[in-house]
């Protein structure tokens, strides 16, 4: 590439000045973004990554300095810049792009106002140009109906036309470098991939630098030309998309890949690897390599002794990776053939669901109403929901948000009370049931892992005494010698030292509490648990060992598992059965292998399609949906999907309820289409050749 | 870790210790330490008040002698002067500082009582029981305070125990709207779920899993109510419709000092300083605390 870089990083070290002192942020942090060229940084929480795009910026906040290195842009050094020139390199050349699109609109401008201002305040253009180009720019992020979406406000848009807005604002202001801070993380899977899509055009249409910073290694690899893996504040690997996805070197970028469920991974034959410990905190860092502590190759005396540069791996290609004992390292001998695990023996129904209703209705006080007589609407939040839960068996139901699976979990726990149907667990009616009206040994029987590890802790109260006040309710164990005894034993099945019994829930991190939480589900001996995205909100490595513990859990104690979630990769890894989820409906269900293969149902296949996947071998079918998710208040009348079906029939999708039909013992597909078609269809996933090849 | 450390038994940490911790955050802002400070003085004179060598508050010596004069019988000095009717300021000033500290407290712990359940159970329980809390609330708020307290006392009459009910009634629907919302807020975490699905009762989630959880908030908020009830009783005893005389209290000195004018002006000044050094001192120290819980 002969063209001028857009940017150019030169070992730039970032510090923040806290209560402990100066921290080290980002250490010797270097990089090239070519015109058309998108980077990756991708890394877990609190490695540097977002500080890097802030930096770039020159943008550090009341407690950040950069200590050292220089940002080149264009040839320019940032820090040279007057604040005047800052802001205008700020506003019309480089362009940011956050992960809550809602906060990066102004909600009371409308979004003609706040698109017409760019090119109005930077190039002086007259109200009639900057309106052409707005409205072609709208055009050019696909968005439907630019001239309705021009004059609406942010909150009338859904987050995926929001988050195309912002992009629209960075390419208006003609941009030649985007920086794109994890994007998509607060959007659907389908809306993803929409934006990922997009995403990779403009850099081909415009020929527009990006910087993508995301923790999903799936994502990058979608989007990217060159990566950069950040641990701790180091950059530990940096090389093009092939060669570090087919050639990871460092010993924390192969750890990462052990920990993601790819669509050929299965929980009993090959278990995800997590890598052991924690992140150090900045102040805690190791003497020589961060990940000397996590590392498999770790040899005390020369990877704990001095600072270990980034070093080429070989001398034709820019590939780089930050270990001191790269050259010894034989990946592919110290990969241990993966430790098999016994498939369970799924036993009898535990839980069966029946044509399962709840509606929430909606009361309108208006006076139109009231004369219409339409006093009360409905959210349909579940429509005929029907399926069955074993003995030691993983359900998944999966669904985006709206789908209606978080309202299913709470008629099951008791939180809601159904509106039809029947909900069983072990034979016993519990759908009407609130859960101050049900027997304590049928709430103990029915417990919950909750979503986020931030909430799920009562933070006023320490650990120990949390998990001992379920046991007593579930067991009426008064003892307090024995209650104590009985949370160690506990404390010790989750992995977690004895000594966590006194520590307070700030003291701990997302997946020390995650696990807390399972071991407060796991105390009274439940024989099913609903565990809801249990690791969405885990970064990768710890993500992976949460997971595995989840299932070494199950497997002791043969507990029904309803795993709920939106990702399709953990699913297909985990899950024994599916239900999928669209709407309130049930669009598919069978087992995990009948649901990941064809006959799909065409949602079923929109979603599959969407997952990003970092497996460099394995090939998936692009399907982008257009359109939004209906609101549950006004869903369609006949198909819920039909609206934004690619195998849309015509009439009969959109009049009438399609039929559930039985495709195989035990798979249903909710769909109008004939089965006989659907089983023509191709499978999204296919897998290349599957012998990696070593360096 | 090995495993003979993994089954041993750990021991609990000490509380003392996080008590400490929590002192020594204080230190971080001086505006606050300078408040605790100001209110920790007055504390303190109102606790060894009876063990300081002081005059008798209602003894009567020769009328508005000026600061530092010597005592007629020569038993001692008047620090800071004596009053229209001869009584020692000094001794006044630190007795009445018991006298409003102790009225104070009792009145903002009644307040606090009946504002916090009020709010915990309109918060949490929410539907037609908040609409009764809340409109209550919103009645009482709509009165000017101090019309509220005047109809109070001029139905029950001027004593202790009427103060308390007056501060009671106009501070605890507004602590009853703060614990409210925090609890509004509170109610949607995941521990509460936890607690909803393992069956716990309503109390018990709301005393023990939601109500913690609101203190931080509630603390700094104490804080400056009671800097706002010690001037709500303060101007009650300067309306008359205070503590009855003759016992030492700060609005009640000013009130009778009023008439004197500048001609003795230190009679006015020191209560008058002394209430504006305590209720400073409660506000600089909801300050700091605030700033202090605000940093991470």
């Amino acid at each position: 590439m002969a063209e001028e870089p857009v940017l150019e990083c030169r070992n730039l070290s970032i510090s923040y000045y806290t209560r402990q002192g100066e921290i080290p942020a980002v250490i010797d942090f270097s990089c090239t973004v070519h015109p058309g060229e998108t980077i990756g940084i991708v890394g877990e929480s609190g490695c540097g990554k977002s500080t890097v795009a802030m930096a770039l910026m020159q943008h550090m906040g009341t407690n950040g300095a950069i200590v050292g290195g220089q940002v080149l842009f264009k040839g320019r050094d940032m820090a040279e810049l007057s604040a005047e020139e800052l802001r205008r390199v700020r506003g019309s050349e480089v362009a940011m792009i956050y992960q809550e699109p809602f906060a990066s609109l102004n909600p009371s401008m409308k979004i003609r106002n706040q698109l017409m201002e760019i090119p109005m305040i930077h190039e002086q253009a007259t109200e009639a140009e900057a309106r052409e180009r707005a409205l072609q720019i709208l055009a050019d992020v696909q968005l439907p109906d630019p001239q309705r979406v021009m004059e609406a406000y942010p909150h009338q848009l859904s987050g995926g036309q929001q988050q195309r807005v912002v992009i629209a604002m960075g390419l208006l202001a003609n941009a030649s470098l985007l920086v794109l801070d994890e994007p998509t993380t607060a959007l659907d899977v389908t809306v993803e991939a929409g934006i990922i899509k997009l995403i990779a055009d403009i850099s081909r249409k415009f020929n527009t630098a990006q910087i993508y910073i995301s923790h999903n290694l799936g994502l990058i690899r979608e989007t990217c030309d060159r990566v950069f893996v950040m641990y701790s504040g180091e950059v530990v690997e940096e090389g093009t998309i092939d060669d570090l996805f087919q050639h990871p070197q460092h010993p924390y970028t192969h750890g990462l890949f052990g920990c993601i469920a790819t669509p050929s991974m299965d929980k009993n034959a090959t278990p995800l690897k997590p890598i052991r410990g924690q992140l150090p905190l900045p102040h805690e860092r190791p003497q020589g390599c961060n990940f000397g502590p996590r590392c498999d190759f770790f040899k005390a005396g020369r990877c704990d002794r001095d600072v270990i540069p980034l070093e080429r791996i070989l001398e034709d290609r820019g590939h780089y990776a930050r270990c001191i004992r790269l050259k010894e390292i034989d990946h592919d001998a110290a990969a241990a053939p993966p430790e098999q695990k016994e498939p369970m023996e799924i036993g009898e129904t535990v839980l069966s669901v029946d044509r399962l209703q709840k509606y929430y209705p909606i009361y309108d006080y208006s006076i139109k109403g009231i004369l219409k007589g339409e006093r009360v609407r409905y959210v349909k939040a579940n429509e005929s929901l029907s399926f069955t839960a074993h003995r030691a068996e993983t359900v998944a139901i999966v669904g985006e948000s709206g789908c209606g699976k978080s309202t299913f979990a709470k008629v099951l726990m008791g939180l809601e009370t159904a509106t039809g149907g029947s909900l069983k667990l072990e034979e016993t009616e519990i759908g009407y049931q609130p859960v101050r009206k049900r027997p304590p040994e049928r709430i103990s029987a029915l417990q919950m892992v909750f979503q986020n590890p931030f909430d799920t802790l009562n933070p006023s109260h320490r650990v120990g005494p949390q998990i001992a006040r379920v046991i007593e309710r579930f067991t009426g164990m008064r003892n307090k010698r024995q209650l104590r005894d009985k949370v160690f034993e506990l404390l010790d099945i989750v992995k977690l030292p004895r000594d966590f019994y006194y520590r307070r829930p700030r003291q701990l991190s997302g997946g020390q509490k995650q696990r807390v939480g399972i071991a407060r589900a796991f105390a009274g001996n439940p024989a099913m648990v609903v565990a809801d995205e249990p690791v969405s909100a885990l970064d990768v490595s710890v993500a992976a060992a949460v997971t595995e513990l989840l299932m070494d859990i199950q497997r002791e104690s043969h507990t029904t598992l309803l795993f709920i979630s939106h990702d399709l990769s953990t699913v297909r890894y985990l899950s024994d059965s599916v239900v999928v989820m669209y709407l309130g409906w049930i669009m598919e269900r069978g087992k995990t292998s009948d649901v990941f293969s064809p006959p799909y149902n065409p949602y079923t296949e929109a979603l599959l399609s969407a997952v990003p996947i970092a497996d460099p071998n394995i090939r998936k079918r692009e399907i982008v949906l257009e359109g939004n998710l209906p609101s549950v208040m006004n869903p369609p009348k006949g198909c819920p999907f039909s609206t934004r079906c690619p195998r849309h029939l015509g009439a009969i999708c959109d009049n009438e309820p399609p039929p559930e039909r039985e495709v195989a013992p035990g798979h249903s597909i909710t769909c109008h289409i004939p089965v006989e078609d659907l089983k023509k269809v191709e499978p999204v996933f296919s897998f290349g050749d599957k012998t990696k090849t070593g360096t | 870790m090995t495993d003979s450390q993994a089954q041993s038994t750990p021991a609990m940490p000490s509380r003392f210790m996080g008590l400490l911790r929590g002192i020594a955050l204080m230190r971080e802002s001086w505006f606050g330490m300078f408040g605790a400070a100001l209110v920790l003085f007055w504390v303190i004179m109102a606790i060894i008040a009876p063990l300081l060598p002081l005059y008798d508050p209602l003894q009567s010596f020769t009328t508005l002698e000026p600061i530092g004069t010597e005592a007629f019988d020569g038993s001692g000095t008047h620090w800071l002067g004596t009053d229209n009717r001869g009584r020692d300021v000094l001794s006044r000033v630190i007795w009445g500082s018991q006298r409003v500290l102790i009225w104070a407290s009792i009145a903002i712990v009644c307040a606090y009582i009946v504002g916090v359940t009020m709010g915990v159970i309109a918060g949490y329980l929410g539907g037609w029981i908040d609409d009764i809390v809340s409109f209550a609330a919103n009645v009482l708020i709509s009165f000017p305070v101090l019309v509220l307290y005047v109809l109070i006392i001029a139905f029950l009459g001027a004593s202790g125990v009427n103060i308390v009910i007056a501060v009671t009634f106009t501070t605890a629907p507004i602590v009853m709207r703060i614990v409210r919302g925090l609890i509004m807020d509170l109610r949607t975490r995941d521990y509460v779920a936890a607690a909803q699905t393992r069956g716990e009762s309503a109390w018990y989630i709301m005393f023990v899993e939601l109500l913690p959880n609101a203190r931080g908030p509630l603390i700094v908020d104490l804080c400056l109510r009671f800097g706002y009830t010690v001037v709500a009783i303060a101007t009650l005893s300067f309306l008359g419709l205070g503590l009855p005389p003759p016992d030492p209290d700060w609005g009640l000195m000013i009130r009778e000092a009023v008439p004197l004018g500048t001609y003795a002006g230190h009679v006015m000044l020191v209560p008058a300083l002394a209430l504006s050094t305590l209720i400073l001192g409660f506000n600089m120290m909801a300050d700091g605390l605030r700033e202090i819980s605000l940093r991470d």
